[in-house]
């Protein structure tokens, strides 16, 4: 059933400071929209239950990718798009440039956000396992002022985060320091374009003098939010890679994995096929460490 | 209701709807300009793609159905209505290669299929098929199984590189 539109309103403030203000004198009362590729879905669907909302599309203070010596910072309002043609990202962060490259259509990530992404809090997103991997921070802002934590920290539980009603996500921030290490992402859906993940594994790992000396793993699907896989990494952290260690390393990196995934039955996969994928991405990124 | 300024293949019209209302029932219903087709209703089959420009950028494709009326206002948009450069061509050269290489069938996919030509083409003026197929793989096909489509954009590459 399609939602009556006249039911809705949208307000587009001009800048950055209005858009706060507005929503510090109002905290709940305005639902922040971006590109729309998510809310315009509910709305067509019937199902968007707020009926006001701010439109952040024409903030050019959110759509920005800044490279600094030690980080990039990149605006919560840069779409899929910016990131896949920004020649630093793809340089610096390719897990990233790779998972903004399968998000949704062409269409889809001219006008999609890397913060809308975030902020949507699925847990099959596409950018959360890479800004995980890459230890991200998260800038939030509101008319109180401006707070940076831990991405792996944002969100709490199903599809809830740390944002207040009153606070805008606004930056994202990574940084500059994994040209050493092996990268691997791996997105498992339906098909190749624009299908929603059942499961997927981005990891980052720094081998030294054969053993690996950091690892962090991120995981889409594997738990109820976006989360780091804690107990793989710590299995496999200090472990040598070797040919002759890797059936070991892989099996108690499984175990591991095992312990902390809390997959679901849903309608795009089972619980038991994604905990099963899960195990063979993991295999597979180290099989490829061991190379 | 809203009343809202828009620039659409050339010339301006002002409309008096609600700022949600998704910019392909504006050009469906207010404008009457039916060529964007509405198929999922969800961006996934890339039947209601236009393309809009701010201010002297580079055209992007959207799917019309995910854009709320009030995020496009001053922005040029196209659609298929207005790809033809002019009225005595009738026919941009890539609508003319879809019509020469079986490229449309039923026509509902057909306007999206050739705005994200559009868009392919102007990124990479002569694509791999690769290319080919990532830049049309947000648009669906139920009719033609993409090969005669494939074939179309080659041939509207070869022809726009021909000139």
């Amino acid at each position: 059933m399609r939602s009556n539109v006249t039911e809705y309103d949208l307000i587009a403030p001009a800048n950055l400071p209005a858009a706060l203000a507005m929503l510090g004198e109002n905290p709940g009362r305005y639902t922040p929209i971006a590109g729309g590729t998510e809310l315009m879905v509910a709305l067509s669907a019937g199902r968007l239950a707020q009926k006001q909302l701010l439109s952040l599309h024409s903030l050019r203070e959110l759509r920005f990718i800044d490279v600094l010596p030690e980080t990039v910072t990149i605006g919560a309002g840069a779409t899929f798009t910016d990131l896949r043609k920004h020649a630093g990202i793809a340089a610096d962060f390719p897990l990233l440039a790779q998972a903004a490259s399968w998000t949704g259509s062409i269409a889809n990530q001219n006008r999609g956000t890397l913060g809308g992404n975030i902020v949507n809090a699925s847990p099959a997103a596409d950018s959360p396992p890479a800004l995980l991997a890459y230890d991200a921070q998260v800038t939030m802002v509101s008319t109180r002022g401006a707070r940076t934590i831990p991405y792996s920290e944002f969100h709490v539980s199903y599809k809830k985060t740390v944002l207040a009603a009153d606070e805008l996500l606004f930056s994202i921030t990574v940084p500059r320091r994994f040209g050493a290490h092996r990268g691997y992402i791996r997105k498992v859906g339906t098909r190749n374009a624009q299908a929603i993940s059942k499961i997927a594994l981005a990891g980052v790992a720094l081998i030294s003098e054969g053993k690996i000396a950091e690892v962090a793993l991120g995981a889409a699907s594997l738990r109820e939010v976006p989360t780091r896989c804690l107990a793989a990494e710590q299995a496999l952290l200090g472990c040598e890679v070797s040919a002759q260690m890797l059936p070991g390393l892989i099996a108690s990196a499984r175990v591991a994995l095992a312990s902390e995934a809390r997959p679901i039955d849903d309608i795009r996969s089972t619980a038991k096929y994604r905990a099963a994928v899960a195990g063979n991405l993991l295999e597979e990124f180290l099989r490829q460490l061991a190379e | 209701m809203r009343s809202i300024s828009l620039k659409i293949n050339s010339s301006s019209h002002t409309v008096s709807v609600p700022p949600m209302k998704r910019l392909l029932d504006v050009l469906r219903e207010d404008l009457k300009l039916t060529g964007a087709k509405e198929g999922c209703g969800e961006g996934e089959c890339g039947s209601c793609s236009v393309l809009i420009a701010r201010g002297g950028e580079r055209a992007e494709l959207v799917n019309s159905c995910l854009v709320p009326v009030l995020q496009v206002e001053g922005v040029e948009i196209t659609t298929i209505e207005g790809l033809a450069p002019n009225e005595a061509a009738k026919l941009h050269p890539i609508q003319q290669c879809f019509l020469e290489h079986g490229g449309a069938q039923c026509g509902i996919c057909t306007p999206g299929m050739i705005l994200a030509t559009h868009h392919l083409l102007a990124k990479h003026p002569q694509p791999t098929l690769t290319q080919i197929q990532e830049g049309l793989a947000g648009n669906l096909c139920r009719c033609t199984g993409y090969m005669r489509i494939f074939e179309a954009v080659e041939h509207a590459a070869a022809s726009e590189a021909g000139k």
